[in-house]
């Protein structure tokens, strides 16, 4: 029995017997040949049967995984029947008399150098479908049986190195019942197939594939991020324990997924989902959100080598709008700085980066930047129910001028009949103390506020939170931040607006309680919180909550106040 | 033979999303179909030569079409220029 670490990048825990995904053996063997019309037949065989299965994988993938996924194999089809690419091998056969394998790695390899060169992104991922294409047509040529993932027909735990969107598209779904992979990240394609499988998976667990064998017993937890392999018997009766208290427990929560989210004693409540880019959607939907009250628009502008243009941003903000269907999206504006650099914009190291230059500082001193946001945004207003929410706002002239430069940019727009939504709401994140304090005079400006937690809680007690040694600080129920909290909510409603909160307390099962009872009026949380936030605010009483609201922002530690939360909510089980 | 000229808007150039789009409807007709760039001429059905031109924002280029569908041909890909937002 042994045990392997890694990052756990979807939930979940399942047993089976490992299967083992080997990398077929494609070495290419250069030859002259003489029969040359002969090895043409060959290729253009080998690429009708690739094409055929490329085809047939679309299919599936189409119906499976949606249009969407099933994109990147259109690219792959288009490369199989690529003119230009067919020619010069062929051209390659007859005048060097090459065998078919070594002239198409050759014309391949070239075409990819060709676009590797090219410094895009988009030509990358090219690249990497030329050889995806190229690795199948080779597998016919040389007769090397392909895995043909789409034949397992008994419930396994799939091991690899890494997982390509051509092998998760074939994947039988009734029969994988989880992934390990010996590289990858949370974000990488793996874990993310997995997330939208709903099958656990821990991806980056180094030696999985050469200390796992085919057929052996494998348990994957994918909340813990471990595979144990040919586990005791012990340890398979506590997981099968584990595995049938959480399937209880998500099929308990289900039932809640198109209910709206209600207190005991009748007050309705707003749960919303925080996302990153428009595949977190699957989850929105799968957990019954009933709006978007945090979409970090961040994620548009990591992981590449310049600036996202205002069509790449129009058209995700679009998908949203329309898949959220007419429910709120609070989307935010740029949030970089601090621990989210963009190297592409070579902004000089500063000594303190979350007291520096960052979200919407960093917008109204880069406007062109800002402007191309606002301009995707007002342009995607019409597709559904939009506000727009500025980070890091610390005075009320901050707002005024980022919330100019929105106005002028809609009367341009308006000016060249673009159509603009009229109804979108403006308002902030209230994560510097600043604006919390002064709250009352932001709430006759702004539409609505939303609490950022995680920043509010590191400005107030000054606890830089990527500093372990001062995390003891990192109090989310300290009475100070309570009392915070309740200035904003209580400003908010004197003027008739709504408070939100967009940070980790919010689907806090600690906090809920609390927050409850200061009156807050909507919860954004990761999407897998979602139910359980909703069976808990089911058990508990508004009138409760007020009082233990109260007592809790003039009690000294935070330590009393989780105190009186846990004897209050005692009888709540979750 | 249909010839007519074009100027890329799009920030990115003549990028992969769109230029598959392009190819893909190119396809759809019988003529020869060709993109001609600073002298260099390609197939636009082939995805792999319209990309490694690798045509930049703010750029020329030519479209050439030859053969029954010639007429069509130009005018579904002009179209499908403007919906990619390749050209104004």
């Amino acid at each position: 029995m042994k045990q392997l670490h890694g990052i756990a990048a979807s939930r979940g825990i399942a047993i089976a017997k490992a299967y083992c995904l080997v990398e077929s053996d494609l070495q290419v063997e250069k030859k002259t040949v003489a029969d040359i019309p002969k090895e043409i037949e060959r290729f253009q065989s080998a690429l009708a049967a690739s094409k055929e299965e490329l085809e047939a994988i679309r299919e599936k993938a189409e119906k499976e995984m949606g249009v969407e996924e099933a994109a990147i194999f259109n690219a792959q089809i288009l490369v199989s029947s690529d003119p230009e690419l067919i020619d010069s091998v062929e051209n390659n056969i007859k005048e060097n008399q090459l065998n078919a394998e070594s002239s198409l790695e050759e014309i391949a390899n070239q075409f990819i150098t060709m676009l590797e060169q090219l410094d895009n992104e988009y030509m990358r991922e090219r690249a990497s479908d030329i050889r995806d294409v190229t690795k199948r047509i080779l597998s016919h040529l040389l007769d090397v049986k392909v895995v043909n993932l789409s034949m397992i027909n008994e419930e396994v735990i799939m091991i690899a190195n890494d997982l390509t969107p051509s092998d998760t598209a074939q994947l039988n779904r009734q029969f994988v019942k989880a992934f390990v992979t010996n590289i990858g990240g949370r974000t990488s394609h793996s874990a993310i197939m997995a997330r939208s499988m709903e099958i656990p998976a821990v991806v980056g667990a180094e030696g999985a594939v050469e200390q796992v064998r085919d057929g052996d017993l494998v348990i994957v937890d994918g909340v813990k991020g471990e595979v144990h392999i040919n586990p005791s018997e012990d340890v398979v009766a506590a997981y099968k324990q584990q595995q049938k208290e959480m399937e209880l427990e998500k099929k308990e929560l289900e039932k809640l997924l198109n209910e709206k989210t209600v207190t005991a004693d009748g007050e309705h409540i707003e749960l919303a989902a925080n996302i990153g880019t428009p595949a977190d959607l699957a989850g929105v939907k799968a957990n019954g959100a009933e709006g978007i009250g945090l979409y970090r628009t961040e994620f548009l502008y990591m992981d590449r080598d310049q600036l996202p243009t205002e069509e790449e941003q129009f058209t995700a903000y679009k998908k949203v709008l329309e898949e959220m269907n007419g429910l709120p999206v609070v989307v935010r504006t740029l949030d970089v700085g601090g621990d989210k650099e963009l190297p592409y914009l070579q902004l000089p190291k500063e000594m303190n980066p979350f007291l520096g230059l960052r979200a919407v500082r960093l917008c109204l001193k880069e406007q062109e930047m800002f402007r191309t946001q606002l301009r995707a945004l007002l342009r995607a207003s019409k597709f559904g129910s939009l506000k727009i929410m500025f980070p890091m706002i610390a005075t009320i002239d901050e707002f005024r001028h980022a919330k100019s430069i929105l106005e002028e940019e809609k009367q341009k727009l308006v000016s060249n009949n673009i159509e603009v939504a009229d109804n979108i709401e403006v308002g902030i994140m209230v994560e510097i103390p600043s604006t919390a304090v002064q709250a009352d005079v932001f709430a006759k400006e702004v539409d609505f506020f939303s609490i950022g937690t995680n920043d509010l809680i590191q400005y107030t007690m000054a606890a830089d939170r990527m500093n372990e040694t001062v995390s003891y600080l990192y109090q989310p129920c300290n009475p100070a931040i309570l009392r915070l909290v309740k200035m904003v909510i209580d400003a908010a409603h004197n003027e008739g607006k709504i408070a939100g909160m967009c940070g980790e307390m919010a689907g806090d099962e600690t906090a809920i309680p609390l927050l409850l009872g200061l009156g807050l009026d909507e919860f954004s949380m990761s999407a897998s919180s979602i139910l359980k936030s909703r069976k808990l605010i089911s058990q508990l009483k508004m009138s409760d909550m007020k009082e233990l609201a109260n007592e809790a922002v003039g009690m000294a530690t935070a330590e009393e106040v989780v105190n009186a939360v846990m004897n209050r909510v005692q009888t709540v089980n979750i | 033979m249909n010839q007519k000229t074009f100027t890329i808007i799009d920030e990115m150039g003549l990028h992969a999303r769109p230029a598959s789009a392009l190819v893909s409807a190119a396809n759809d007709y019988s003529s020869a179909i060709n993109i001609v760039y600073k002298g260099k001429t390609v197939n636009l059905k082939s995805i792999l030569g319209v990309m490694s031109m690798g045509i930049p924002s703010g750029e020329e280029f030519d479209i050439t079409a030859e053969g029954a569908d010639q007429d069509a041909a130009m005018e579904g890909l002009e179209n499908k220029l403007k919906s990619e937002g390749l050209i104004a």
